[in-house]
């Protein structure tokens, strides 16, 4: 695997940019690093749960004698002895919550799905919960279920989603294109399945407040959940998540451990872990299954004459999932007839949750495909089509792009895949009895950015602290927070250390949808600029001070130091500032907002290009992704290491979405059944070809200050059509339905 | 998990004595841990047999191998002999599972490892082979991975090992112990087809331990071949796998083997589909008639029905390597 990163035209300023170290590594594989089930108290609890096998109905009986009568078990919770929740849904609605009546674990007798918790053991040990949980007998009453989307699509109705209006005249586009392909995708339930299983361990403290190590990429979003589910006076919990196993949405939402754990530590009064297992994994939020009709017009030269994307996903009863499945195929090229749809179907499963790019990946998906069958029909190369199709504005916002290098990111993969020497026909290229393959596909992000805020502290030593509430799921936010405030503030990143994941820190949005780098970045930008206002100040308060009558622009904050660009002998250590403050320390902090005035007139997102090749076995039907370009662009990037490490790992998701990600559902049962690492697949080194990330040159002045994107997701979309595509031009066979295992190929 | 006693016997009679039908042997642990916590197994009394003498590999006087049960499969894989003289073997023990789990497992408990059925894994429903009379979930569902072969309408779970793959091609003997003393079990006849009795795996009495594996002297190190299709390159169990050998005199087949896995609830094997081959030339066509004779009455369940193209895809392909494998060394 490797990456090119050649100089931007305009860098940023170091040490952003440069490709540092993760300065948490050292504590992450040396065991310092500590994460939810790590954290002991005195007097620590164990939890073990009890899961529904059915998957609607009720519960009729919970004997729990033989349990309680086991040693060290010291309560069976259920919803027949629970403490007392709110009433109102308005008090479970978290800040990722789909519009409905969020679920509540323990509420009532009522099954809503299999695997739901429906009771939870407590024991001294982890051993004793375990073995008590085997002897609480559950007596349920089934009701008829469906989960099956395909069986009941006749159900759907018109998602909540606020989706662009019609545009132009769909038939009519469609009555005068030469070329036309009307084609149905269906994609499946896939669960996050971080290496981290979800967990918290609650530890009352002396003031009966509760300070909590959770698993979630939102501490404030917990504490407020806790807050108002509980009835809990405001200030009484703290949520600390330092460190966090791997999320990819799944720690957007309160988990159902979270508000267990709780219950058991305020009926107990006394502390209390509770992790899931990896079959438990399986028991909450997943990516919905979808079914997706592509409808695509062109005149002989390719140029798209309409474009209509009707979609179809799952939800649960209780609530309506949405995520921004068919927007793009109003965006990612020009097209002035368009019709979008979104619809689901309410199944007795538990709701969808977003995961890693959601929507993106499973609706560019059918649209990039849907494309690659476009340039088959029209007899045009499917890279050529996709730039006849180019498009400078996002038509669904009628609004041109901040910035937008995706012509450069198609030219600079396809030279380094070497596309120019691919044979257009499939079944054309051949290596002993493997049949070869390439693809392409575009992907397409949303560049967005979030209110947050940050603190800097700079100390007598001159060392800085920021923090800020947000947390790092395992991305780099510590180490691209370390580079963006040692740059912002002119001190050396050794000299900055980086306190997030903590509910009592500055507000911080949730960490997902690549914006954490936008928005808690832009924080800490601003507020090093603020803290350097006050560093000036006090600095021309000291006697004899060389910066007297100097203004901001005449000096420099550099290596530590505040310095006169006219004199560059003229200089004060940082440190010394503060100390000649008279306080310990100065500090400052800002609430930045995105800078909407100056956004408001474009659109912005990331975008990219992905160039695949496949080797199929033709007898066997065995597929390897055996080489990967991944063109990218997403601004300036702020540390090419790991930001190159988001997009591999974006890539490896896409084989594995392409290939092997399935989370298969028994539908007469009602219950997902490949709940282990064993039996759900994702993919392991040696499913892995060559891949090679390119950042292209992009500059924005306009996303926000740093010109920064993120690249969290924009790395996994697209990956999955480029490989299926890649499969069509090996082998002939267009496969519509991921994952593309073996038997489809036969 | 339940609670259970545990006993570290250090000799095989002391073992076999302890044993019985709410005991379990216990020495990998790398199937049987997990049953456990999953409350698949719950046996009363662990016996944990790594400290028996079981662990050597030794010559035998006519020029086989005799395997003791605690030889792990990376050791057995990576011996000197299985490597020169048993290549089938080693293809097969480094096919399965991941290196970890190669380090812990052991040569007898690879026989005796459970399906992996995911009814077979969750309590939650009903399973034959896990609660007898309860009902087999996999027939109207996720049968995938199930068998074509040799299936009843009580169970339609496969065996899911490799080395037992290849175990079977080259006609190994089960060693075993039992209070009464020693046998010797073909290895054909170890497993079981599931019948009215998918609980029953193979023949072992309750109390009888497997101490070691013997291979005959002919390995066909000059042409064999271990093929394995699965759904991913490494820790993936086979949707089918092929151990083929052949011995070859000049262009002409003298002797074959062919064990499929993947495909039914033990190694499946079929006389005639060797025997087919013995006198013929190795040729594609010739592979693919002993290949529709393996395939003999196979039936999908559903949901697993490309198995059968997939089987005789894979024998064809596994005899074509076996019997290039010479020139290809």
């Amino acid at each position: 695997m490797s990456a090119t990163v050649k100089p931007f035209s305009v860098p940023l300023e170091a040490p952003m940019g440069l490709p540092m170290d993760r300065v948490d590594g050292h504590a992450k594989v040396t065991g310092e690093a500590q994460y939810a089930a790590d954290f002991h108290s005195a007097d620590l609890t164990y939890g073990w749960v009890i899961s529904s096998p059915i998957a609607h109905g009720r519960i009729v009986d919970i004997d729990a004698r033989a349990a309680l009568a086991l040693p060290g078990v010291l309560l069976v919770l259920s919803h027949l002895n629970r403490p007392e929740l709110a009433s109102y849904d308005e008090s479970y609605t978290d800040a990722d919550a789909a519009e409905g009546s969020p679920f509540r674990p323990l509420y009532n007798d009522r099954i809503l799905y299999s695997g739901q918790p429906v009771a939870m053991v407590v024991a001294k040990t982890l051993e004793q919960a375990r073995m008590a949980a085997a002897q609480v007998h559950i007596e349920y009453r089934s009701e008829p279920h469906q989960t099956d989307l395909n069986a009941q699509l006749g159900q759907a109705h018109k998602a909540p989603a606020e989706l662009p209006k019609p545009r132009g005249d769909v038939s009519a586009g469609l009555a005068r294109s030469s070329a036309k392909v009307e084609v149905e995708y269906q994609t499946p339930a896939e669960h996050h399945n971080p290496m981290e299983p979800h967990a918290s361990t609650v530890v009352m403290q002396p003031d009966g407040g509760l300070l909590i190590y959770d698993k979630t990429q939102g501490t404030q979003n917990c504490r407020t959940y806790l807050e108002q589910v509980f009835g809990l006076e405001p200030g009484s919990v703290r949520v600390v998540a330092h460190f966090v196993g791997g999320a990819f949405g799944s720690g957007l939402r309160p988990q159902y451990q979270l508000t267990l754990a709780v219950m058991a530590a305020l009926k107990l009064n006394r502390s209390v872990r509770l992790a899931l297992t990896r079959q438990q994994m399986f028991t909450f939020g997943y990516r919905p299954p979808t079914v997706q009709r592509l409808t695509l017009g062109s005149d002989a030269d390719g140029k798209l004459q309409a474009v209509k994307h009707q979609a179809i996903a799952q939800t649960s009863r209780f609530e309506d999932f949405t995520e921004h499945l068919v927007e793009w195929s109003g965006m990612l090229y020009h097209c002035d007839s368009v019709e979008l749809d979104y619809q689901l179907v309410p199944l007795d499963v538990f709701t969808p949750l977003d995961m890693r790019a959601p929507g993106a990946t499973s609706g560019v998906f059918a649209l990039e495909c849907a494309m690659d069958e476009l340039a088959y029909a029209a007899g045009i190369c499917p890279l050529q089509l996709r730039l006849r199709n180019y498009t400078e504005r996002n038509q669904n916002e009628d609004k041109p792009y901040s910035s937008k290098a995706l012509r450069e990111c198609y030219s600079e993969g396809a030279e380094r895949f070497g596309w120019a020497r691919r044979t257009p026909e499939p079944r054309s290229m051949r290596d002993g009895h493997e049949l070869l393959g390439w693809g392409v596909a575009t992907g397409v992000w949303e560049a967005m950015q979030q209110k947050a805020s940050a603190r800097v502290v700079l100390d007598g030593e001159g060392r800085l602290h920021v923090s800020s509430a947000t947390t790092d799921i395992g991305t780099g936010t510590y180490t691209v927070l370390t580079q963006i405030a040692a740059a912002a503030m002119g001190v050396d990143s050794d000299a900055v250390h980086v306190l997030i994941g903590d509910s009592s820190l500055p507000t911080a949005p949730l960490q997902g949808g690549s914006f954490t780098i936008s928005s808690v970045g832009s924080a800490v930008q601003q507020a090093c600029t603020a803290l350097q206002k006050q560093l000036l100040e006090a600095a021309q308060k000291i006697e004899d001070s060389p910066f007297a009558d100097v203004s901001r622009d005449q000096v420099v904050f550099i290596d530590g130091r505040l310095r006169l660009k006219a004199d560059p002998t003229k200089q004060l250590a940082l440190s010394e500032i503060v100390r000649s403050s008279g306080s310990g320390q100065m500090q400052a902090q800002v609430d930045a907002e995105p800078d909407s005035k100056k956004r408001e007139p474009y659109a912005t997102a990331s975008h990219s290009a992905v160039f695949v090749e496949v080797r199929v076995d033709e007898a066997l039907g065995i597929v390897r992704v055996s080489r990967v370009v991944s063109a990218i662009a997403a601004g300036r990037v702020v540390n090419p290491k790991t930001a190159r490490s988001q997009i591999l790992g974006g890539v490896v998701w896409g084989i594995g979405m392409a290939l092997q990600e399935e989370t298969q559902m028994d539908h007469d049962l009602g219950r997902f059944m490949n709940h282990s690492f064993a039996e759900y697949h994702v993919p392991v080194h040696a499913d892995m070809g060559e891949i090679e990330v390119i950042f292209v040159d992009e500059q924005d002045t306009i996303v926000n200050a740093l010109g920064s994107k993120g690249v969290g997701e924009i790395g996994l979309v697209g990956v999955a059509a480029a490989i299926a595509n890649a499969v069509y031009h090996a082998t002939g066979k267009r496969i519509r339905q991921l994952p593309i295992t073996l038997d489809k190929l036969l | 998990m339940s609670p259970f006693s545990y006993a570290r016997p250090t000799a095989v009679q002391e073992a076999v004595q302890l044993a019985g039908p709410h005991a379990r042997f216990i020495a990998g642990g790398t199937n049987l841990i997990d049953l456990m916590k999953e409350n698949v197994e719950r046996p009363q009394r662990l016996i944990d047999i790594t400290g028996l003498p079981l662990h050597e590999v030794a010559d035998t006087v006519d020029g086989g191998l005799l395997i003791g049960a605690l030889v792990s499969n990376s050791d057995l894989a990576w011996h000197p002999r299985v490597q020169h003289d048993y290549p089938l073997l080693a293809q097969a023990i480094l096919a399965g599972a991941s290196p970890q789990l190669r380090n812990m497992a052991t040569t007898g408990g690879n026989l005796l490892q459970r399906t992996r059925c995911l009814y077979f894994y969750d309590t939650a429903t009903p399973c034959n082979k896990r609660e007898p009379g309860s009902g087999c979930s996999a027939r109207q569902g996720l049968n995938r991975n199930h068998a074509i072969l040799g299936a009843s309408e009580h169970c339609i779970a496969t065996h899911p090992s490799d080395m037992c793959v290849a175990l079977a091609a080259l006609q190994a003997q089960v060693h075993v112990a039992g209070p009464q003393g020693a046998r010797q079990i073909a290895f054909a006849d170890f497993h079981r087809l599931p019948g009215d009795q998918p609980q029953r795996d193979n023949v072992l009495a309750d109390n009888e331990l497997i101490t070691a594996i013997e291979l005959p002297a002919e390995g066909f190190a000059a042409h064999s071949h271990y093929l394995k299709v699965r759904d991913r390159e490494s820790y993936a169990f086979a949707l089918v796998s092929v151990a083929a050998a052949l011995d070859i005199d000049g262009h002409v087949i003298r002797q074959a083997r062919i064990a499929l896995g993947g495909v039914a609830h033990k190694p499946w094997r079929n006389p005639d589909a060797e025997a087919v081959l013995i006198g013929k030339p190795a040729t594609a066509a010739n592979f693919r008639l002993a290949a529709d004779l393996l395939l003999d009455g196979a039936d999908g369940q559903g949901r697993n029905n490309f198995k059968i193209p997939l089987a005789r895809q894979a024998v064809v392909r596994a005899l074509t390597d076996a019997a290039q494998a010479m020139e290809a060394a």
